[in-house]
């Protein structure tokens, strides 16, 4: 299988004299989580409505897998599945319904797609409401049922415009928890969110864009790293509950690190005195304690700091 | 450059059937929808209204033969019908995509824009077509009451097809000016007033004001459905001399005009062709914001 890919070549887009989109170039590539930030208006939704055909650039290329989006439409989407804004359903039909005509249109088989659709509506937790119409849901059930949609046929590539707005906050963990789960199977997924710690939870990478223009496209630690501004705190998740003397004989004394501390049993913050180079020899000692690290990566308030900056500069 | 298509996953299906797909569900939707329950009110409460008084007042115009009872009942009403279900099912096919935000589930998926166009157009023609038949099957109810044993006149297939026909177009019509904007009550208030107004109000001023025949109009071509059940079917020109002017000037003359069938027939299949090809380059283009 090719690593599924998207990339943006040139691409801009005009609103008469208003640019809302401004050659963009971005590829991107491989099974990843790649989060889209920006504020309000940067061009991230502008971005992803060409990438779905919802509304076509003003000059440039978006490519999927290789294939123009624009003129090889079906070929591109092939192995996509979307949420953009909030979409709405034909009201009378009921959610089995609908996704039945999303499974009948990617060309599910007939005989898997009852499995599926199942599958999916109980993967956003709306087994009850199955069989009810969607004039009547609420918008957050609604948008359980378009992540619903955009799961069905197994993408390889996902891309999601802020996927957990109008979802309560149960709504926000499961959504988000479904986002982690689809890591796993091997996509690339690619996601606007203005929600920054749900960001630097479950993406691998980010694109960062404002006035329609890419600011920066780099690891999660690339960007903490150059851009958070000496605030180089990592949350490292563990497997087992860590000893509080371990907290401080072992890892408070390990070269680079300024300070360490328990957030609860199995995950702790530390503040290195430097880049990514002092990261990871951090990284190295504590699996060398042998206590279980399961994950290490940039504390959120690193990606808020990132961000602040970088937004900031362009100002 | 284009690369070709790396397949991976599920074959998408060809655009016929996935135009199939669009039709099916948008026809569930239709079938389910109030505005069903109202269109086929209406084709109640009109063929009620005209079993009520021609049961009460039995008019001679109406009772002399199939062909004036048909030429009284049909002739006079499925035009209205035809038009009606125009607008009910497609005034808002395309715009609803935009304003009600239903596009944004469908179209981000491997499917062409047309496909979807086209599979809406086909389910708004069943669904149409079917209060169509109803409507027939009352009408001819009727008809075989008044005439018990005498076989239906074979103007009324005829005015049957016609009747088809310039559904289609009137569907063609109002799909066009549903992707031309994006309002659902706009979409639905122009064809509205075109077509149960505007039209006749034109072909009116055109004919009799400027004595010209209006075959730009798609109402004009549409008078081929009740034409063809009058016993002969009406001269295409009629001049007749007015009075005479004053001071010995030459006597006025004042023309009517008829579509003649091949003319309906033209008038009602460019209307179709033209909004048809048009609407699917206006949904082409249409952007999603
Ligand atoms: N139809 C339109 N006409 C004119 N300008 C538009 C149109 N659609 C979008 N824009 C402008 O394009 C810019 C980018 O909008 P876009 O929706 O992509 O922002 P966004 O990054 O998704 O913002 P948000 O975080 O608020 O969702 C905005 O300034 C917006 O006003
Ligand atoms: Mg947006």
């Amino acid at each position: 299988m090719t690593n599924p890919s998207i990339e943006a070549v040139n691409l801009s887009k005009t609103y008469g004299s208003f640019t809302a989109l401004s050659n963009l170039n971005l590829k991107i590539e491989g099974s990843k989580c790649v989060g889209f930030l920006g504020p309000n208006g940067a061009g991230k939704t502008t971005t992803l409505k060409i990438f779905t055909d919802l509304i076509r650039q003003s000059s440039g290329e978006a490519l999927i897998n290789g294939n123009n989006v624009h003129t090889h439409k079906k070929a591109a989407l092939a192995n996509v599945g979307t949420v953009i804004e909030t979409p709405e359903i034909y009201p009378s039909l009921t959610p089995t319904e609908a996704l039945g005509m999303i499974s009948a249109i990617r060309g599910i088989p007939h005989s898997e797609r009852k499995k599926k659709i199942e599958d999916v509506i109980v993967e956003v937790g709306m087994q009850e409401w199955a069989n009810k119409r969607v004039g009547k849901f609420s918008k957050g059930m609604k948008q359980r049922i378009c992540i619903a949609s955009a799961l069905l046929s197994d993408p390889t590539i996902v891309l999601l415009d802020e996927p957990t707005t109008g979802l309560d906050p149960r709504g926000m963990s499961e959504v988000r928890d479904i986002v982690k789960s689809l890591k796993k199977k091997d996509r690339l997924i690619f996601m606007s969110s203005h929600i920054l710690s749900e960001v630097a939870d479950v993406c691998d990478e980010v694109a960062m864009i404002d006035h329609g223009k890419l600011l920066v496209y780099d690891t999660l630690p690339n960007v903490t790293a150059k851009f958070a501004g000496g605030a180089n705190i990592v949350e490292v998740e563990l497997i087992r509950p860590i000893d509080s003397s371990i907290m401080e004989k072992n890892i408070a004394v390990i070269q680079g690190v300024v300070s360490a501390e328990k957030k609860d049993d199995k995950n702790l913050r530390i503040k290195c005195s430097g880049g990514l180079d002092i990261q990871e020899k951090v990284l190295s000692d504590l699996v060398r304690l042998n206590i279980g690290v399961v994950s290490y990566k940039p504390a959120s308030s690193a990606l808020e700091e990132s961000y602040l900056n970088l937004i900031k500069d362009t100002l | 450059m284009e690369k070709p298509t790396t397949e991976v996953g599920h074959k998408v299906p060809g655009s016929i059937a996935q135009v199939g797909v669009v039709m099916r569900y948008s026809f569930l939707d239709y079938l389910r929808s109030r505005r069903f329950v109202i269109l086929l009110g209406i084709t109640f409460i009109i063929s009620g209204i005209l079993t009520g008084v021609i049961g009460y007042y039995r008019p001679a115009g109406f009772l002399g033969s199939p062909l004036a009872f048909l030429s009284g009942w049909w002739g006079m009403s499925v035009t209205f019908i035809t038009v009606l279900s125009g607008i009910f099912f497609g005034g808002d096919a395309i715009s609803g995509e935009f304003q009600n935000k239903t596009g944004y589930f469908t179209l981000p998926n491997p499917i062409r824009r047309s496909s979807i166009y086209v599979g809406k157009w086909l389910s708004a023609f069943i669904a149409a077509s079917i209060i169509l038949l109803i409507f027939t099957v009352i009408t001819l109810a009727n008809e075989t009451y008044y005439f018990p044993g005498v076989s239906i006149p074979w103007q009324f297939g005829e005015s049957f097809l016609f009747a088809w026909f310039y559904l289609v177009a009137v569907l063609g019509f109002t799909f066009f000016f549903s992707s031309l904007f994006k309002s659902t009550s706009y979409s639905i208030l122009v064809t509205a007033i075109l077509f149960l107004f505007a039209f006749t109000l034109i072909q009116t001023l055109v004919s009799a004001l400027a004595q010209v025949e209006p075959w730009f109009i798609l109402t004009y071509g549409s008078q081929i459905i009740g034409n063809v059940l009058t016993t002969t079917y009406p001269e295409h020109i009629t001049t007749i001399a007015g009075f005479g002017g004053r001071g010995g000037a030459a006597a006025p003359t004042f023309t009517t005009f008829n579509v003649t069938i091949p003319e309906g027939l033209a008038i009602i299949a460019v209307y179709f062709l033209v909004t048809a090809a048009l609407g699917l380059i206006l949904f082409e283009r249409k952007e999603f914001n």
